[in-house]
Parts: C-alpha cells; sequence; structure tokens
C-alpha cells in the first residue's frame, strides 16, 4: 500500500468521525498550548530578571569581604556573609587606583530609626557615595544625590527613597529639611525616583547617606562590600585581577575577599529560572499525557467500532502488519494535526499574554517546541500500538459478524 | 481445486463443545458451480469460511491447488485471500464513508495498485455491473442490489480463481436477488470456481452441484441438470 494512500484511507477515517477526531484535536491541542504557553512564560520571567540585572550594568564586579572556598560559591557566600578581615574604606580608596576600574562605591548597610516632626519609622540605611547613583543606574526624583568628594567625609546629609518620603513627609515638601537618623541629624537633600527597581535593594524603603556618616552612625569601620565598575565590558577579568591584587597587598598578602561579577550572579539565577521553567513546563506536560492516554482511549473505541471494517480487510487478505499501520497512521495524522493546532492555540496564547503584560518578553524557547511536538507525537504512536495490535488480532470471522 | 479430509470444526462453548464440521471430506474442480443449502446453524457458514481460510479447522487436511494450506502463515493465508479468493456477504460490508469506486478499489490501494490504474480497473468493473454513473455515490446512497454489485465487483477486482458468496441475495428483493445470481453466474461462465450458500431452494436449483448440510455434516452431494434459467 502506497504511504499516499495510507494516508488518506486514516483521513477519511478521522473525517468520518467528525466529532470524536474533533474531541480528540482539542486535546492534544491543549496539552501542547499549555505547555508552550507555560514555558514561555518561565522563559519570560527568565528573560526579564535578567534584563534587570543587564540593567545594573555588566561590567560590574562585586568585592565581598571573606574568602569563598569553592568557585561557585560566591553567591552562597555573600548571603551568609562571614567577616574573616574587614574591607575598609580605605581599600575601597586604593581600588580607585586600578587602571581597568572607571569607578567604584563603597556600600555600608544597617538599620535605623527616622524621624521627623515626631513622627518616627525603622528604615534600612545605606552608607555609601556619589559613584553609587551611576553604578546602579538609579535616578532621582528631587534634589540630588550624595555629594561627589572625598568619601570619608561624614557629611550630615541623606537622600530619602520615595516610601520613606511619604510616610514621614506625606505632601509636604522634604527637601532642605533635617530629620533625626539614630541620634543624629541629616538634611534631606534628594529623593530617588520611584522606578529605581533593582534587585537586592528596593529603594523606595531606604535612607541613603554617605558610608563615613554610616561608618559613624553604626560605629563600625568596615564595608559590607564594595562595587567596582570596570572600564568596559571586556576589561572585566582584568579589573577582577586589579581588585584581587589591590586587596591582597594591602592585606599582608592574604586573599581574603571574594569578587564575584555580575555576570557569575546572573548565570545562578539563570540556572534557577530555568529549572522554575522546567518544573512548569513538566507540570503542564502532564496535561500532554493526558490527551495522549486520551487518544489511546479513542483509538480503542475507533478500533471496536470499526469492527466489521476490520474484519473485511482481513478477508480482502490484508496483513496484520498493515492493519497496524494503518491504525498508527490514523494516530500519527491525530497527533500531528494536534501538535500544528496546539503551536497555533500556543502562540497565539503567548502574544495574548505579551500584549496584556508588555514588560514580559513572552516567547516559548525552541527546546519547549521540540518538547512538545516531539512528546505529543511519539507518545501518540506509543500508545495507540495497543488498540492498532488489538485491531490486527481480531479474528476475521468474528469481526464480520460484528455488526 | 480445493480438496476437504476429515475437516472437523469444534467451537467451545462454556464447557460444551459445539461440531460445527464433522469429518467432512469434499472435492471442487476447478471452474465448478457448488450451492451449499442446508438449516440454520447446520455448518454452511463456516465451511465457507474455512474454504476462504478465514477460519481453521481443528483437524484434517485442506489442498487448495494442490497445496496443503494447513501449514502456512498467517501471512501466507492472507496472500491467498489477497490474490486467489474473493468474498461476496450477505450484509455487503461496504465501507460507508467511501465511494463506490473507492470501495471496489480497495483491494487495489492495499495491494499499492498506481491510481491511474486503479481508477481505470474500478471504472470498468462498475460499467461491467451496469452502474457506471453509480461511481462516486456512497454505500448509503445505493439500493441494495447496487451494494452487492459494488460488492462483487470489489471482491472480483484482483481477479481470483475462486468466489466465496454466503447468502448473497440473502438481503435482497426476489429481482435483485436474481441479477446479482445472474452476475455470480456470468463470472463462473469465464470460468471462476463459485459457491453459494443459500436458503433460496430455487437458487440453490440453478447451480450444478448441489450440498445438503444437516449438522455439521455433507448428507447429500448431487450433479444437477446446469443451466435452466
Ligand atoms: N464462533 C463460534 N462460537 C461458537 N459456536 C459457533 C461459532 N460459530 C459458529 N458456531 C456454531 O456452529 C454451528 C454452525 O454455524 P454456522 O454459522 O456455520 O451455521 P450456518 O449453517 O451458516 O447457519 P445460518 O444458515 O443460520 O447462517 C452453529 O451451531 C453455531 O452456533
Ligand atoms: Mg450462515
Amino acid at each position: 500500500m502506497k504511504n499516499v494512500d495510507v494516508t488518506r484511507f486514516a483521513f477519511t477515517a478521522l473525517a468520518g468521525a467528525r466529532k470524536r477526531t474533533f474531541l480528540m484535536l482539542l486535546a492534544m491541542a491543549t496539552g501542547i498550548a499549555s505547555v508552550l504557553i507555560l514555558t514561555s512564560l518561565g522563559e519570560a520571567a527568565r528573560r526579564y530578571v535578567i534584563g534587570e540585572f543587564a540593567s545594573l550594568g555588566t561590567n560590574l564586579i562585586i568585592v565581598i569581604p571573606g574568602r569563598s572556598e569553592t568557585a561557585g560559591g560566591g553567591v552562597v557566600h555573600m548571603l551568609v556573609g562571614e567577616t574573616p578581615r574587614d574591607l575598609t574604606l580605605s581599600d575601597a580608596m586604593a581600588l580607585q587606583r586600578g587602571s581597568a576600574i572607571q569607578r567604584i562605591a563603597p556600600v555600608n548597610v544597617g538599620s535605623a530609626s527616622v524621624s521627623w516632626q515626631g513622627l518616627e519609622r525603622e528604615v534600612p540605611i545605606l552608607g555609601s557615595s556619589a559613584e553609587m547613583l551611576t553604578v546602579r543606574h538609579w535616578e532621582m526624583a528631587q534634589g540630588q544625590f550624595l555629594p561627589t568628594g572625598d568619601i570619608d567625609r561624614a557629611n550630615p546629609v541623606c537622600v530619602l527613597g520615595g516610601k520613606v518620603k511619604t510616610e514621614l513627609f506625606g505632601n509636604n515638601s522634604a527637601l532642605g529639611e533635617w530629620v533625626r537618623i539614630g541620634d543624629r541629624r541629616f538634611r534631606v537633600i534628594g529623593i530617588m525616583a520611584s522606578e529605581g527597581h533593582t534587585i537586592g535593594v528596593n529603594v523606595e524603603d531606604v535612607v541613603i547617606i554617605p558610608v563615613a556618616s554610616a561608618q559613624q552612625l553604626f560605629n563600625t569601620s568596615s564595608l559590607f562590600r564594595i562595587l567596582v565598575e570596570a572600564k568596559s565590558r571586556e576589561i572585566v577579568p582584568q579589573a577582577i585581577e586589579q581588585t584581587t591584587r589591590i586587596i591582597r597587598d594591602r592585606h599582608q598578602g592574604e586573599e581574603d575577599v571574594t569578587v564575584i561579577t555580575q555576570d557569575a550572579v546572573l548565570a545562578t539565577f539563570d540556572k534557577i529560572l530555568q529549572t522554575l521553567t522546567l518544573s512548569v513546563a513538566g507540570i503542564a506536560a502532564i496535561s500532554l499525557i493526558v490527551a495522549v492516554i486520551l487518544i489511546m482511549n479513542v483509538m480503542l473505541i475507533s478500533v471496536s467500532q470499526r469492527t466489521s471494517e476490520i474484519g473485511l480487510l482481513k478477508a480482502l487478505g490484508t496483513p496484520n502488519r498493515q492493519i497496524v499501520f494503518l491504525f498508527l497512521a490514523e494516530a500519527g495524522l491525530l497527533s500531528t494535526a494536534g501538535a500544528v493546532l496546539g503551536v497555533i492555540m500556543g502562540e497565539i496564547g503567548s502574544q495574548l499574554i505579551g500584549y496584556f503584560y508588555p514588560v514580559l518578553p513572552v516567547g516559548a524557547p525552541w527546546w519547549a517546541f521540540v518538547a512538545a511536538i516531539g512528546v505529543a507525537l511519539i507518545t501518540g504512536l506509543l500508545f495507540s500500538i495497543l488498540p492498532a495490535r488489538r485491531a490486527a488480532q481480531l479474528d476475521p470471522v468474528e469481526a464480520l459478524a460484528h455488526r | 481445486m480445493i480438496t476437504l479430509e476429515n475437516i472437523q470444526r469444534i467451537f467451545p462453548v462454556g464447557d460444551q463443545q459445539v461440531h460445527a464440521l464433522r469429518d467432512i471430506n469434499l472435492h471442487i474442480k476447478p471452474g465448478e458451480y457448488v450451492s451449499i443449502m442446508g438449516p440454520s446453524g447446520s455448518g454452511k457458514s463456516t465451511l465457507l469460511n474455512l474454504l476462504g481460510l478465514l477460519d481453521h479447522a481443528n483437524s484434517g487436511t485442506y489442498r487448495l491447488a494442490g497445496d496443503d494450506i494447513t501449514s502456512l502463515s498467517d501471512e501466507q493465508h492472507a496472500q491467498l485471500r489477497r490474490e486467489r479468493i474473493g468474498f461476496v456477504f450477505q450484509f455487503f460490508h461496504l465501507i460507508p464513508r467511501l465511494t463506490a469506486a473507492q470501495n471496489i478499489e480497495l483491494p487495489l490501494t492495499l495491494s499499492g495498485v498506481p491510481p491511474e490504474q486503479r481508477h481505470k480497473r474500478a471504472r470498468d468493473a462498475l460499467t461491467a455491473m451496469g452502474i457506471a454513473d453509480r461511481a462516486d455515490h456512497r454505500p448509503d446512497q445505493l439500493s441494495g442490489g447496487q451494494r452487492q454489485r459494488v460488492a462483487i465487483a470489489r471482491a472480483t477486482i484482483m481477479n481470483p480463481d475462486l468466489i466465496l458468496a454466503d447468502e448473497p441475495t440473502g438481503n435482497l428483493d426476489r429481482a435483485s436477488g436474481k441479477e446479482v445470481v445472474e452476475i455470480l453466474e456470468a463470472l463462473n461462465k469465464k470460468g471462476k470456481t463459485l459457491l453459494i450458500v443459500t436458503h433460496d431452494p430455487e437458487l440453490g436449483a440453478r447451480s450444478k452441484r448441489l450440498l445438503h448440510m444437516v449438522d455439521g455434516k455433507i448428507v447429500s452431494d448431487e450433479q444437477q441438470n446446469a443451466g435452466e434459467s
């Protein structure tokens, strides 16, 4: 039997049971579409987060006190934050000498109560320098950021996050006012723009003061970390090398800091989100499996409804393997059509999500297409072997007598 | 053409055994026209299915054109059915979603004959059956007599030398039944061996040889004055 004829025969069989075929297609297509839409969502989330990181600057290097033993342990260490030897402001200033280094921003964090005219709030305090604004691509809503100049000068000025400003001042103007932070007084010189959405720090809910002031406030001489911006992406490795060397020289030849790049953090997040996408896709794949089991059942029904036709095929001398082949062709056609329909539905679904949530860069990755269609076809065929063989093994006399 | 020796067919039904065929011995020469009659349940269909290789004997030997069939594989049985045997059934067994022409072509399609050749042979067969204008009609748009003619065209499209018809007129009125029988007899005149199972004595009387079956046995085997019509 010619392949065209097999296809045509299978096609007429499917077209002959229109409602059943339609429901099957729908089940298969829904399974595939849900895999595609969910992976596309997962991918979108991943690309979104990576995009956010990239906006931080891919030239960024982070120096953390403490030596990380394992190569990939930087992030973990960063979170645990052991401190064998302190990073100091002088370390930070020394880094400015590196030829591959554009600018640095020391960071100190803590928490203190901030009050104005009797209103008081406990707020995260970020100690840093003027460079921080550029390094992290933040923007100002009003006023200005921390003053440039010597970073070891403890100016009594502060910049408020949008939320802190509203909570303390309401609709009153805050610029030029004096607030009390801990036991010191600071003059408000700027308000952060609210869209400064940055991973790690919520600039809405923070008060930024000069790093030297923060050290006095928290009575410490150490730094939480130093942000280093390389002159360009290409020379990030040199910048890392210089950073490590400068700190080592200053710490009696001991490499007691961890230097991580934005890329390393990014790779970690990338991996986490990819795993997330895969597990979501796995959940969606369950609907695909359900569809495939449905196909098996429908094929079984098809075989029992067409028993007398199978008897006829046998009487006409059709070999068993050809009968198997005819039914598999039918399942294959059904799976293929379902897959195509599913891809179209999935694409429409993704586009709709993209339309309603424009920030999400939706679009299923190529492997999702390959996996969804592959799983649909392979399992669709695999699960049809049983019904097809059942058809081929029917007794011809009994099959012909079936009405 | 056909030689049966000591054929037994026993169906187990529950813990009982139904002897559908008991010790059948039969010889049919090429080109013969044989009718098989007998009461319901006497084993006529069972015999025909066995001759058509749709069923197997429990014991005994079956020789078709000199070859012992009993030892052949399923696949070889299928090939013999495809190439040498044409079935005509009481209930036509046309595939409802295919047109008359497509139903007739089915054996050719299954054997991989190219479309142009298929279409031509189906057209010729339809013309020979006198229903050329019904080529694109589906079975439910045809009368019983027309359906059976399509079925006969399908049974003969591969040019088999043995035609087995189980009550081919059982579902037809007298007039179209007669037409169908005449078509089958015309095929026999062209040299095909023809076996017809029937309940109609008038039809049984038309053949040159008439077998009577009762309770799984051939109780009489008569040569008749052939050819009255
Ligand atoms: N698959 C089967 N299982 C059990 N018994 C069967 C089977 N097929 C046939 N028989 C029995 O074998 C006997 C012969 O059946 P068969 O169909 O050959 O009769 P028949 O002569 O064709 O009858 P009818 O004129 O009604 O068609 C009957 O008793 C029937 O019940
Ligand atoms: Mg019968």
